[in-house]
C-alpha cells in the first residue's frame, strides 16, 4: 500500500487512505459489522454507555502506553486498581470523606507505582515477572483486607461524581477528557516526555547524555499506579462497592487497547491517540458482544485474538 | 559441556548431575521443616509429609515443562490457563466417552496445541515469550469459560482417580510420577543434544545461532513440552479434585514461576536445572503448608508467593549482576 501510494503522489485519496492506521481500520470495521448486526449498536444511550464504559480502561491504558513504551509493562495494574477499590471503599464505610478515600485510593496506587518502578528500574529486574508478582501481592492484600466479601458503599458523594454531569455532559467523561489531555501534554510537550520516548529508543545514549533516566522511569511506573488510584473511583462509584476480583484481568484490556493503538514493546514507539483509538475499539467490541450476548468470557478470547492479530500486524510490518 | 554419552548408567549420571548445583536450596529446604515441626506440632506426621510431597509433585509436574521454557531466557504464562483448560476437555471427554484413557489423552493433547501454539507465537511470529503467552493465557481462559459455561463436571472412574489420590506401597501415585518426569527432565537437560541446545540458546542465542543450533525448532519444542506437561498436570489435579471447572487452573502461574525461579533457574536463560525445580516446588509448598499449618488464612497466599517470586527475582538479578562485574 505505502509503495503504491508513494509511487503516484497524483492520486491523494490513495496516499491518504495508506496512512490511516491499522487501529482505525480496525474500529471502523467493528462499528459497521456491530450496527449491521445489532439493532440497539448504533443508538445514542448505547454510544453514550460505550463511552462510560470505556473511561476506567482509558485511565489504565494511558500510562500503560508510557510504560510500555520504556519497553516495559504493568501486569499489576488491574490487582493495584482492584486493591485501590476496596481500600477506597472501606475508608468510606467507615469515615465517609470522599476526599480522604480518593486519597487513600491514590495513595495505594503511588506505593505499588513506587515499588514497581523501583525494582525495575533501581534494581534492574525484568518488567514482567515484577509485576506478576506485585500482582499477587496487591491481590493478595485485596482478599485480605475485605475477607473475600464485597465492601458495599451508599454514598450520595459518590454516586454524585460517577452520576452527575457539567454542561449535559457525564462527569467521568470529563475525566477521562481531562486524564487524557493531561498525558497528551505530559508525553509531547514536556521533558519528561521526550525522555520517555528515549527510555525505550535509546535507554543508555539518555544516560550518558547525563539525564537521571531512572528517576524517569520510576516516575513513568508512579503514573502508573496514581491513575490506577483515580479509575478506582469510577469503578466504586459504578459498582456501588469495593470488591476483590472487581478490576482482576482488566490490566489485559488496557494492554490490548495499547498495542492495537499501534504502541509497540520495542525502541520507544508509541501513539497516545492510538492508545484512545485501541482503548475504544476494545470498548466497542465488549459491548457489540454483549448486544449480540457473547458470553464476557467469550469477549476475552475474542480480545486476546484481537491483539495477537495486531502484534501479528506489527510484526509484518517491522519486517519491512 | 556434558553431551550425550552413550553408556549405561548415564540417567543416574545426570541425576546426580543436576543434584550437585542445587545442595543449598535443599539445606534451605531443610531449614524450613525444622522451623515447622518445631512451630506447629502437625507437621511431622506422615499424613502431613505425603501431603506436602503429593501437592509438591503437581507443582513440580507444571513447573519442570515451565524450567525448560525460562533457560531459553522465555516465560510460559499460560501454564495455569492451560490446566483450566486441559481439565476441562478432559474431564467432559471422560464422561462422553467413558473411557479414562480417551479422557486423559484429550487432556494432555489440549496442553500440547496450546504448547504448539504458543512456540509458533515466539518462534515464527518473532513475538517477544510474555506477551505472547500472556495473550494466550486470555484467549485459553475465554475458551475455557466459554466452553464450561458456568457447569461443573464431577465424578470420575476410579482407575482414572488413582493418578491423584491413589497410593502405592503407601506413597501417593504422583510422587512417582514426580520422580519419573525428574529423570527424564534432567536427563533431557543434561544428556542430550537438545537440552544442551537450549541451555545455549538462552546463554547467547547469537552465538547459538552461528553454531548451527535450529533455535525456531527448539523453541517450539520447549513451548509444546512446558504445554504438555501443563496438560499432565491437569490429569492429577482432575484426579485428586475429582470435579472440574472453568476457574481451577488460576491459582497456579504464579506458584509455577515461583518454584522455577526457588529452584534457580535465571529468567535471562541458561542457568538453571530440573532438580533445582523440584527443591523450589518443595521449598514453596513447605511455606504454604505452613501457613496453612499455623491457621493462616488462604487469602494470604497470593501475596505471600508474589513477594516471593519479587524476592526470587531480586537474587536471580544480582547474581547476573555479579557475574557481568566479574567478567
Amino acid at each position: 500500500m505505502n509503495e503504491i501510494a508513494m509511487d503516484r503522489p497524483s492520486r491523494p485519496v490513495s496516499a491518504v487512505l495508506a496512512r490511516v492506521p491499522g487501529v482505525a481500520w480496525i474500529l471502523g470495521l467493528l462499528l459497521i459489522g456491530f450496527s449491521f448486526f445489532s439493532r440497539d449498536f448504533l443508538t445514542g444511550p448505547n454510544l453514550h454507555n460505550i463511552g462510560l464504559q470505556s473511561v476506567i480502561l482509558l485511565i489504565l491504558a494511558l500510562p500503560q502506553t508510557m510504560i510500555i513504551m520504556t519497553e516495559g509493562c504493568d501486569i499489576a495494574a488491574g490487582a493495584v486498581l482492584t486493591l485501590a477499590s476496596v481500600m477506597l471503599a472501606w475508608v468510606l464505610v467507615h469515615d465517609g470523606s470522599l476526599p480522604l478515600a480518593l486519597a487513600a485510593a491514590m495513595a495505594t496506587g503511588l506505593i505499588f507505582g513506587l515499588a514497581n518502578g523501583t525494582l525495575v528500574a533501581l534494581l534492574k529486574m525484568p518488567p514482567f515477572v515484577v509485576t506478576l508478582g506485585t500482582m499477587g501481592v496487591a491481590q493478595g492484600l485485596a482478599l485480605i483486607v475485605t475477607d473475600g466479601q464485597s465492601i458495599v458503599v451508599n454514598n450520595d458523594a459518590l454516586q454524585a461524581v460517577y452520576g452527575g454531569n457539567l454542561g449535559g455532559v457525564p462527569l467521568p467523561l470529563l475525566i477521562g477528557v481531562a486524564v487524557y489531555a493531561l498525558s497528551h501534554g505530559l508525553l509531547y510537550h514536556t521533558r519528561f516526555g521526550t525522555y520517555v520516548f528515549a527510555l525505550g529508543g535509546n535507554a543508555e545514549a539518555l544516560k550518558l547524555a547525563g539525564v537521571r533516566a531512572n528517576a524517569y522511569l520510576v516516575a513513568v511506573y508512579v503514573l502508573g499506579g496514581l491513575m490506577a488510584g483515580l479509575a478506582a473511583l469510577i469503578l466504586t462509584a459504578r459498582m456501588s462497592s469495593g470488591h476483590p476480583t472487581a478490576a482482576i484481568g482488566m490490566e489485559f484490556d488496557a494492554i490490548a487497547a495499547v498495542v492495537v493503538g499501534g504502541t509497540s514493546f520495542e525502541h520507544g514507539k508509541g501513539w497516545l491517540f492510538g492508545t484512545l483509538l485501541g482503548v475504544v475499539a476494545v470498548g466497542v467490541l465488549r459491548n457489540g458482544l454483549n448486544l449480540l450476548t457473547i458470553p464476557s468470557s467469550a469477549q476475552v478470547a475474542c480480545i486476546g485474538l484481537l491483539v495477537i492479530v495486531a502484534l501479528f500486524i506489527d510484526g509484518l510490518k517491522g519486517k519491512k | 559441556m556434558n553431551f550425550a554419552l552413550s553408556r549405561p548408567g548415564r540417567f543416574i549420571g545426570a541425576l546426580t548431575a543436576d543434584l550437585k548445583t542445587i545442595g543449598y536450596r535443599l539445606a534451605a529446604a531443610l531449614v524450613i521443616c525444622v522451623i515447622l515441626t518445631i512451630a506447629s506440632d502437625a507437621f511431622l506426621t506422615a499424613n502431613n509429609l505425603l501431603n506436602v510431597l503429593r501437592q509438591a509433585s503437581l507443582l513440580f509436574l507444571l513447573a519442570s515443562g515451565l524450567t525448560l521454557v525460562i533457560l531459553t531466557a522465555g516465560l510460559d504464562l499460560s501454564v495455569g490457563a492451560n490446566i483450566g483448560l486441559s481439565a476441562c476437555i478432559a474431564a467432559s471427554v471422560m464422561k462422553l466417552s467413558g473411557s479414562a484413557l480417551l479422557g486423559a489423552a484429550c487432556g494432555v493433547g489440549t496442553g500440547l496445541c496450546i504448547g504448539v501454539a504458543n512456540g509458533l507465537l515466539v518462534a515464527l511470529m518473532r513475538m517477544p515469550p510474555f506477551i505472547a503467552t500472556y495473550g494466550m493465557l486470555w484467549v485459553v481462559h475465554g475458551i475455557t469459560f466459554w466452553y464450561m459455561a458456568g457447569t461443573t463436571i464431577y465424578g470420575f472412574p476410579a482407575a482414572f482417580r488413582a493418578l491423584g489420590s491413589g497410593y502405592f506401597l503407601g506413597v501417593p501415585i504422583p510422587v512417582y510420577l514426580m520422580f519419573v518426569f525428574l529423570t527424564l527432565g534432567a536427563f533431557f537437560a543434561q544428556r542430550t543434544t537438545y537440552g544442551q541446545e537450549i541451555y545455549a540458546i538462552g546463554a547467547n542465542r547469537e552465538s547459538a545461532r552461528l553454531s548451527g543450533v535450529p533455535i525456531a525448532r527448539r523453541l517450539i519444542l520447549v513451548y509444546t513440552v512446558s504445554g504438555a506437561m501443563a496438560g499432565l498436570a491437569s490429569l492429577v489435579f482432575l484426579a485428586r479434585m475429582n470435579s472440574a471447572e472453568g476457574d481451577i487452573g488460576e491459582a497456579f502461574t504464579l506458584p509455577a514461576i515461583a518454584a522455577v525461579l526457588i529452584g534457580g533457574t535465571s529468567l535471562f536463560g541458561g542457568v538453571g536445572t530440573v532438580s533445582g525445580t523440584l527443591v523450589g516446588a518443595l521449598i514453596l509448598t513447605l511455606v504454604l503448608n505452613g501457613m496453612n499449618l499455623l491457621t493462616l488464612d488462604a487469602s494470604w497466599q497470593p501475596l505471600v508467593t508474589g513477594i516471593i517470586v519479587i524476592l526470587a527475582v531480586f537474587l536471580d538479578t544480582l547474581t547476573r549482576k555479579r557475574a557481568e562485574a566479574r567478567k
